[in-house]
């Protein structure tokens, strides 16, 4: 097994005000032309954890014939679903492109589709958007943008199979607040790099939850910037790594104006030979954003030998004026103290791995908010364990 | 009526420095309805006594036999011990985050009757037995041991005891760290599951005190990995008056 841990040297150097092992944050380009950003080779700061080659599809400056199934739910009063041309979805995009791969998902998309909750609209029921791949290269660009006063949940689950890369932009006027749940439920082959972008007004609210459990790569980055006081993001996300999968999430909290509080909350489970999970949590604390109040926290479980989590928090704070920011990142083994205690009461040895992994993404799951969602992820967490179970028995010698 | 028989048991560990003989031969016999006590100082390999017996994957066993009415309990997995009716009450209870007590309970006597217990008296079961224990209903809806206290963790134990009904019990230490009231509770409810079951008990300690409201039936002096002395009830006097020196100068 290796397990790398970067938190001690990273929170050495954001603890020590200040001072930040790389460039600030801050610095880091931005756009919707794609040429601004190389072909990754893999070096680069935000592509090194990344298996570059099986992304490369993705880099490619070229239209592209696929496209995802789409199924919606029925649309209450208030909410819209339309087709934007490139250029208007460009504009009314909240922030240009973090990377390649998303600077190339809009000018290939054809268009973004616009999912818009009217001002004061109150949505009780999830509206859900069920995306199925079905083969090929597919670009996306979707705009979510919820007015003044209206809150919303939005369940997006993607199936099937693709090479698709995306930017979803999230766009919350003064007060609004949004569930956004983003289930990554691909096939075996799928591959995937995701760019969700944020801008909350004055007191808004954004929840944003992302599940990844299947695909071949799934790579996706949030972004979240406070462009109101008052505002609040929570961001939470579960993964479930096995042999040859490549799940990465990485996590940019801006906090630029005051008052506006963030938490980030990722956990992660690995099992199997080349299981690899990467999270990145950055969150930028401006000069201005005084009275902030932050906190993110990473924990991995590796379940067998040879799978590897990188966890890598970076918290960079420019006043001394904050209510609080911390962050943490633990990844241990699976406890085989746990499992004894749980055996010694008759506890069969699958069943005790289930009450384990359970309990550790149990908080997790209960935040999610979408009762069909978190009873459905607790039945898709046991059968990863079976796939576990079954790896572990064909492992000789093992009692 | 069940017998554990312990035979010439020899444990090793693995450390740092090597492969560390622990439990030197021991020999003893626990049949149900008994209660023996097993005193000794720290490090006499006491809990390695109790975690060889429940299956603990850290030790290894290099030498005898451990059966529960003639089977081998040495060729069991952990869980299985458990179903052929051994207990184990930890020294330090595991804590197991997000599982809940309701859950933990209800699934370890589904798994040790081999199918659900009824709903209703279940529930009443569990509700009288943590009553007794002087635990609050709200317990059942914490994470096993998670932020428990010490006395909290033991008295979980027990109940744990008493809802599984095993047929021998290897009770480590479970009153050490307890003040004499969470001690009392503690000894009524071994003291219960005997009365009710006809338990047999392996009473680890490591002070005289709790044999003031557990009676054991056999005292077994345990040194460097063996039993030393063993004898009835006065044993136990004549340790608590003398302390294990003499002992551990002969060792
Ligand atoms: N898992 C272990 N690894 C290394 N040494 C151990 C382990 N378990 C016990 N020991 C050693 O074995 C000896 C007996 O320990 P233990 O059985 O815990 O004694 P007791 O319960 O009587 O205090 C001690 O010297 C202890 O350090
Ligand atoms: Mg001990």
């Amino acid at each position: 097994m290796t397990v790398t841990d970067h938190t001690q040297a990273t929170a050495d150097a954001a603890h020590s005000h200040g001072i930040v092992p790389d460039k600030s944050r801050a610095d880091r380009i931005v756009s919707f032309d794609a040429d601004a950003f190389p072909v990754p080779t893999g070096r680069e700061e935000n592509w090194r954890f990344s298996p570059v080659r099986d992304l490369k599809p993705l880099f490619a400056d070229e239209p592209v014939a696929g496209h995802l199934e789409w199924a919606t739910s029925e649309l209450p009063a208030g909410v819209t679903l339309t087709e934007v041309p490139v250029d208007d979805a460009r504009e009314r995009t909240v922030r240009a492109p973090g990377d390649r791969a998303s600077a190339l998902a809009v000018k290939h998309s054809g268009g973004a589709m616009a999912l818009a909750i009217a001002a004061n609209t109150v949505v009780d029921e999830p509206i859900t958007i069920d995306l199925t791949g079905v083969g090929g290269d597919v670009r996306g660009h979707l705009l979510i943008e919820v007015g003044q006063s209206a809150e919303a949940t939005v369940v997006i689950t993607r199936t099937g199979t693709a090479r698709y890369s995306e930017l979803v932009s999230v766009n919350l006027a003064d007060n609004a607040g949004l569930n956004l749940v983003l289930l990554q439920q691909w096939d075996a082959d799928a591959v995937h790099a995701g760019e969700v972008v944020a801008k909350l007004g004055r007191d808004a609210r954004l929840r944003g939850t992302v599940v990844t459990l299947g695909g071949k790569v799934v790579r996706l980055n949030t972004s979240a910037a406070f462009a109101g006081e008052g505002a609040s993001v929570d961001l939470f996300g579960l993964y479930f790594a096995d042999s040859g999968q490549h799940q990465e999430h990485q996590l940019f909290v801006d906090h630029a104006v005051p008052k506006c509080t963030s938490r980030v909350t990722y956990k992660g489970a690995l099992a199997g030979a080349t299981a690899h999970s990467v999270w990145i949590g950055d969150v930028l604390i401006r000069a201005a954003a005084e009275g902030t109040d932050t906190y993110e926290l990473n924990r991995n479980l590796v379940l067998t030998d040879g799978a590897r989590a990188d966890s890598v928090p970076n918290l960079e704070i420019e006043t001394g004026e904050i209510e609080g920011a911390g962050h943490a990142s633990a990844t241990g083994r699976f406890d085989e103290e746990q499992m004894f205690y749980l055996r010694s009461r008759g506890i069969s040895e699958d069943q005790a791995r289930k009450l384990v992994v359970r309990g550790f993404f149990a908080d997790l799951i209960h935040e999610i908010g979408v009762p069909a969602v978190e009873e459905g992820l607790m039945r898709q967490i046991d059968l990863e364990l079976e796939h576990v179970a079954d790896d572990l028995q064909e492992e000789p010698g093992d009692e | 009526m069940s017998t554990l028989e312990i035979r010439n048991l020899h444990v090793t560990v693995d450390t740092p420095e090597g492969t560390k003989e622990i439990l030197k031969g021991v020999d003893l016999t626990i049949n149900s309805g008994e209660t023996h006590a097993i005193m000794g100082p720290n490090g006499s390999g006491k809990s390695t006594l109790a975690y060889s017996i429940a299956g603990h994957p850290k030790y290894t066993i290099t030498e005898g036999s451990v059966t529960l009415d003639g089977e081998d309990v040495l060729a069991m997995s952990v869980d299985e011990r458990a179903k052929a009716g051994l207990f184990l009450a930890m020294q330090y209870p595991v804590e197991v985050p997000g599982v809940s007590v309701s859950n933990f309970l209800r699934t370890a006597k589904t798994a040790i009757d081999g199918e659900a217990p009824k709903l209703r008296t279940w529930v009443k079961d569990v509700k009288g037995a943590m009553e007794n224990l002087r635990m609050d209903p709200a317990f059942g809806e914490r994470g096993v041991n998670e932020g428990f206290s010490g006395g909290e963790k033991k008295r979980h134990e027990i109940l744990q005891m008493e809802l599984l009904q095993p047929k021998i019990s290897i009770l480590d230490e479970t009153d050490s760290g307890l003040d004499v009231d969470a001690l009392r509770i503690v000894s009524e409810g071994v003291n219960r599951a005997k009365d009710n079951t006809g338990l047999g008990i392996m009473l680890i300690t490591h002070y005289t005190r709790i044999l003031r409201y557990i009676k054991p039936d056999f005292v077994h002096v345990f040194v460097a990995g063996r039993v030393a002395e063993q004898g009835g009830p006065e044993l136990a006097e004549r340790l608590e008056a003398e302390g294990y020196d003499r002992y551990v100068a002969n060792a």
